[in-house]
């Protein structure tokens, strides 16, 4: 059970406080399937690291199993991440000099588990993915479907009861993101709370719930079944895309200025503010200019 | 997290990167070798020397013309205020009583003839006491006659260098020889022997003392060469003679003793800084060897940043990820000073094949600091990247 009261989250930006979440209120029950949406740089990557024990919240409550884990110190977060925490990334990040059944040991290494066992436990967990028959192969001898699936098994491995998955398909084609969500789907129905933080409505509608965030403040908490063709979040995107879209043409041109180029001709700044948007770097830009707005509101 | 564990993820980490940990490891390697190198001809030579002056017998005294301050060293080539006299040696001999055998010693440079062959050779003007005080062994003939040590008659000993070289496929004795103007008859050919105290035996012409005087044209002697009876009389003898010199100076102090014990001392110490001018740029090339690892390591923390993200999203606790990093950089020295040992005695092993006469060992304690140092390399230099390694925070080295 994940209870989250009056969640701040706030970082020192130059002096500024930037609000990446705030007032967030929200309990998870045991094996439920929470899908978070929300522009970029809404505080959904935010949310997840602060729920992984990565992060700590600045202000309020977060209770995992009735435990307080504001009140944890740095070894006992690492130490609820190991048991309790499972992490899936939409790069995958398996370390590349290992092959599969290496990577899925990687957390029992660090737990301790003896070598055997682990040995034993990481095939069981590849088994389940479908990769047993793929154990000694190296990631840069898989697909990208087959590295998510050898990244959940060494997420489960453990048997943590919360799953934390991050655009688990976002660089997956449809197929292997079918598979992969499938996967993700029996997990949460064998008892693991499953939290998905997605940009794609095709994601969020398997889960029961949709947690829509916009400038670190949820703002609608819908059924995932009523997550339709026309939903609230697709609207308030693309508001909230056009609203930092503004915002970042004038942190380029200020940029711009601040390098002293004063002969910038203004195309060529419209054309950096195209390219900025385009790579993902960007999104700290589009967070500053996110909260720096709800701080003038 | 087992020890083991961290040893296997560290080697897997470096294997990772074959190119670059051999790199570095050839830094610390590099540095290894050659303070085993280094030190092991450092102790040969010194152990040659001391070889050599154990071979003289420890009972020796010099007796130097000319005053030094400092003890040891090779004193006697300044003024001197003073001749040194045949005299003074028949005096010293004749009112010390600790004396077993003298010899007074001229020295110089001239050149040898025999019929068409002609060589530089070093001349020694000595007494028949020289044969007991060097202990010196003949081949053939016989050494210089007993007698009255002014009389300089005409004969000489060769060294057997000097004879082979004079008299290819020649019987010496009974041959004369030209030595500058002066012709002698040789008498005796002595046996090898080798360097003693700066002095080649082998190649060496040796004549009576007053002859050599007479044939440099020189009033004073090059040395007093003293064995005395027992090693424990040596201070005694080494205080009369100096009281007779001094009686005999006019009360001045214008000669040196030298111990044998002193100018053993003497090369030790000189070997002893050159040692420690090994060590020191030994110390320099390890260092730069360190921070070659400690760069290398930083480059392995900023490439790994996702690695070690992910290591702290699966639960890694910051003491184990610092211990792996620790680990490898440890590991990665730690191998390069095994090379370094392999290939530093490796080194030795040749040279000994090589020059087999020569006796060259690093001292156990230059084996045991590269070794320690190579450890301590990666330990130290380990320290900073891995800290980064730990200090990264973990949502930024997952993003992207």
């Amino acid at each position: 059970m994940i209870q989250l009261r009056d969640i701040w989250r706030t970082y020192d930006v130059g002096g500024r406080p930037l609000h990446a979440l705030r007032e967030v209120d929200e309990t998870l029950v045991d094996a439920e399937h929470v899908a978070v949406m929300g522009p970029s740089g809404s505080g959904k990557s935010t949310l997840l690291n602060l729920i992984g024990c990565l992060d700590r919240p600045t202000r309020g409550s977060y209770q995992l199993d009735g435990r307080e884990v504001g009140d944890l110190d740095e070894s006992e977060l690492a130490e609820i991440r190991r048991h309790h925490i499972g992490f899936i990334f939409q790069s995958f990040h398996l370390v590349a000099r290992l092959d599969a059944v290496a990577n899925v040991e990687l957390p029992m290494v660090f737990a301790g588990v003896a070598r055997r066992e682990r040995r034993d436990r990481a095939q069981r967990a590849l088994a389940v993915v479908n990769m047993a028959d793929r154990a000694d192969h190296r990631p840069d001898q898989l697909s990208g479907g087959e590295r998510q699936r050898v990244a959940i098994a060494r997420a489960t491995a453990m048997g943590p009861k919360v799953l934390l998955a991050d655009e688990p398909t976002g660089n997956l084609d449809s197929r292997s993101g079918r598979q992969v969500l499938e996967l993700l789907d029996e997990l949460c129905a064998g008892g693991m709370t499953l939290i998905v933080v997605t940009h794609d409505p095709n994601v969020a509608r398997r889960a029961d719930r949709v947690i829509t965030l916009v400038d670190g403040r949820i703002v609608s908490r819908i059924r995932g079944d009523d997550l339709g063709e026309v939903n609230p979040y697709i609207a308030f995107a693309e508001n909230a895309q056009d609203a930092q879209a503004a915002e970042n043409a004038e942190n380029a041109e200020n940029a711009e200025h601040v390098q002293g180029d004063e002969s910038a001709e203004p195309p060529e700044s419209a054309e950096a503010t195209e390219n900025a948007r385009d790579s993902g770097q960007i999104e700290e830009v589009a967070e500053t200019g996110a909260a720096e707005k709800g701080a003038r509101a | 997290m087992s020890a083991l564990d961290v040893l296997r993820f560290a080697a897997s980490a470096l294997r990772g990167h074959g190119l670059r940990t051999v790199l570095s490891m050839l830094g610390v390697a590099i540095g290894v070798a050659a303070v085993i190198m280094l030190t092991a001809l450092g102790e040969g030579a010194r152990r040659y020397v001391t070889d050599q002056f154990a071979s003289l017998g420890t009972n020796l005294l010099i007796v130097v013309p000319g005053r030094t301050e400092t003890t040891g060293g090779m004193p006697g080539f300044g003024g001197t205020p003073n001749d040194l006299t045949i005299d003074d040696a028949v005096a010293v001999l004749r009112r010390v009583r600790q004396i077993r055998a003298l010899s007074p010693v001229a020295m110089g440079n001239e050149t040898v003839s025999f019929g068409e062959r002609s060589r530089q050779v070093a001349i020694l003007g000595a007494t028949a006491e020289m044969l007991e005080v060097r202990d010196l062994s003949m081949r053939s003939g016989r050494f210089l006659p007993t007698g009255d040590w002014d009389r300089g008659t005409s004969v000489a000993v060769l060294g057997p260098k000097s004879a082979r070289e004079l008299f290819p496929g020649i019987e010496p004795v009974g041959q004369v020889l030209r030595i500058g103007e002066f012709r002698m008859r040789v008498i005796g050919v002595m046996a090898q022997r080798g360097v003693a105290i700066g002095v080649d035996f082998d190649d060496v012409v040796i004549v009576p003392v007053a002859t050599a005087m007479r044939l440099f044209n020189r009033t004073s002697l090059f040395r007093l060469l003293v064995s005395v009876r027992v090693y424990t009389e040596i201070e005694a003898a080494e205080l009369m003679i100096g009281e007779v010199l001094r009686d005999r100076h006019d009360g001045d102090e214008d000669f040196t003793i030298v111990t044998q014990d002193a100018v053993a001392s003497a090369f030790s110490q000189i070997f002893a800084a050159l040692t420690a001018a090994v060590v020191g740029i030994a110390a320099i090339s390890l260092t730069v060897a360190g921070i070659g690892i400690m760069n290398v390591m930083l480059v392995s923390v900023s490439e790994r940043t996702h690695e070690i993200g992910l290591l702290k999203a699966i639960g890694a606790h910051p003491r184990q990820i610092l211990a792996a990093f620790l680990v490898e950089s440890i590991m990665l020295s730690a191998a390069g000073g095994a090379v370094g040992l392999l290939t530093g005695w490796l080194a030795i092993e040749a040279l000994l094949a090589a020059y087999p006469g020569f006796s060259a060992a690093p001292p156990a304690w230059a084996v045991a600091a590269a070794a320690g140092v190579s450890l301590g390399v990666g330990a130290i230099f380990g320290v900073l990247p891995a800290r980064h390694a730990t200090r990264l925070d973990p949502i930024a080295a997952l993003r992207g």
